[in-house]
């Protein structure tokens, strides 16, 4: 029996059982924006980036499973600007300035901005006053960036097995929190091999002693746009 | 090297300023090297740090660097709005802030009192309080807080390719698009 197939912006993608359209997609070399979605862990659904039309309905493409016949959407302008537009209000919510970011350049959310061809916040700048911790010997919180993805909370619950990260609070007023009785990370028995310190889309969790080592021109998105590179680089790391 | 748009009927009359930022994307722009001379073939310019004229007239472009970061930057920032048919944003600050914004979760007073009084290897100091200088914001805003913005050109700086893509797209009166490689947020 030949496999199941649905159909993205008019081409033939192949599926196993139990994947989701994501998934399939991604398997089949084709690109669709996300920031949430990580292969090694359960989809999340939260980013809506991946968002795809399903037989004309909107959907999230990391949680919806694909399924034989499917007419799916993806590359459309109309999904492009819905993209562009919940990227755009990641950006404004936080702080993010990338000159001085160490992430610049393989940073997932910078990234998918370029890919979007997002080249401003649109929405006025929230600039929200957050946290930096540095407690921590060798790793840098920078909580002015995050994204609340949950990677890092899914890391290190699922395969670290250690729940140091959570999310706590709702609406604006969301954010991570550290499990340790001061709040702090470096009361916490994070280890810089942790599953948690390689999944940060953004510049939240950084290595200490390690920015900007790679110049710029080479660094991921410079060489190739994340359409292409497909894996983020922080899975290579 | 001849930009790849037709002779235009009469020259296009551009206007740039530098409001918060720190003539970096100026500097970008002369990169652009010996694009200059076709360029000026196609622009004149009206008020610009590279004129030294001070008050912006009717021009069909405006080009602004920096945020919004005190009184005069928003006075400059209507001029510019009032004058220019198409107005551009230029540059990380211009289009977020940039550097300047960080300073947006700390108080203007403790920010001019550690700069001004009480900074390492400050001796005698006082804040400058003469009438001629303009009052900083409590915040640095971005010029699309301010007044419509109509174009974005991110990078800190924009690359020289870049300016002179978005200028020939513009020129052209084809909307700019940065492709890979020409659209930096850095």
């Amino acid at each position: 029996m030949s496999e199941p197939t649905f159909t993205l912006d008019g081409d033939d993608v192949p599926f196993t059982e139990g994947q989701t359209i994501l998934q399939a997609a991604l398997g089949a070399r084709r690109y669709v924006p996300y920031l949430c979605f990580h292969k090694d862990f359960k989809p999340h659904g939260s980013c809506k980036v991946c968002t795809v039309k399903v037989n004309g309905h909107h959907a999230a493409g990391c949680t919806t499973p694909a399924r034989a016949g499917d007419v799916v959407e993806s590359q459309t302008e109309e999904l492009t600007e819905l993209r562009r537009d919940l990227v755009q209000f990641l950006f404004t919510e936080g702080n993010h300035f990338c000159p001085s970011c160490e992430q610049s350049g393989r940073c997932t959310l910078q990234a998918v901005g370029y890919e979007l061809g997002v080249t401003q916040g649109h929405y006025n700048p929230l600039f929200p006053t957050r946290p930096l911790d540095a407690s921590h010997p060798d790793v840098l919180l920078e909580l002015n960036r995050c994204i609340l993805c949950e990677l890092c909370v899914r890391a290190s619950a699922q395969v670290d097995r250690k729940h140091v990260f959570a999310l706590s609070g709702r609406g604006l007023t969301k954010h991570l929190v550290v499990n340790a009785e001061s709040g702090r990370l470096g009361d916490t028995d994070l280890a810089v091999e942790d599953k948690a310190m390689k999944v940060c889309p953004v510049g939240a969790i950084l290595r200490k002693r390690r920015g900007f080592t790679v110049p710029i021109g080479e660094r991921t998105f410079d060489k190739a746009p994340i359409s292409q590179v497909l894996v983020a680089p922080h899975e290579e790391d | 090297m001849k930009p790849d748009v037709p002779e235009p009927r009469k020259k296009l009359r551009v206007a740039t300023t530098s409001l918060a930022g720190c003539f970096g994307c100026h500097m970008s722009l002369l990169d652009i090297d010996e694009r200059l001379i076709p360029l000026l073939e196609l622009i004149e310019l009206d008020a610009s740090p590279l004129t030294d004229k001070k008050h912006v007239g009717p021009c069909d472009l405006g080009i602004i660097e920096g945020g919004v970061c005190n009184a005069d930057n928003v006075h400059v920032l209507r001029a510019f709005r009032q004058q220019c048919k198409i107005l551009v944003a230029m540059g990380a600050c211009a289009v977020n802030g940039g550097l300047p914004a960080q300073r947006n979760h700390l108080d203007v007073r403790d920010c001019l009192q550690t700069v001004y009084l009480t900074g390492l290897g400050v001796e005698r100091g006082f804040i400058p309080n003469d009438p001629e200088l303009p009052l900083p914001l409590a915040q640095v805003h971005p010029l699309h807080d301010v007044v419509k913005i109509d174009y974005f050109l991110p990078g800190c700086p924009p690359s020289a390719d870049a300016i002179w893509s978005f200028l020939n797209d513009l020129i052209a009166g084809r909307t700019p698009q940065l492709g890979h490689g020409l659209i930096h947020y850095d």
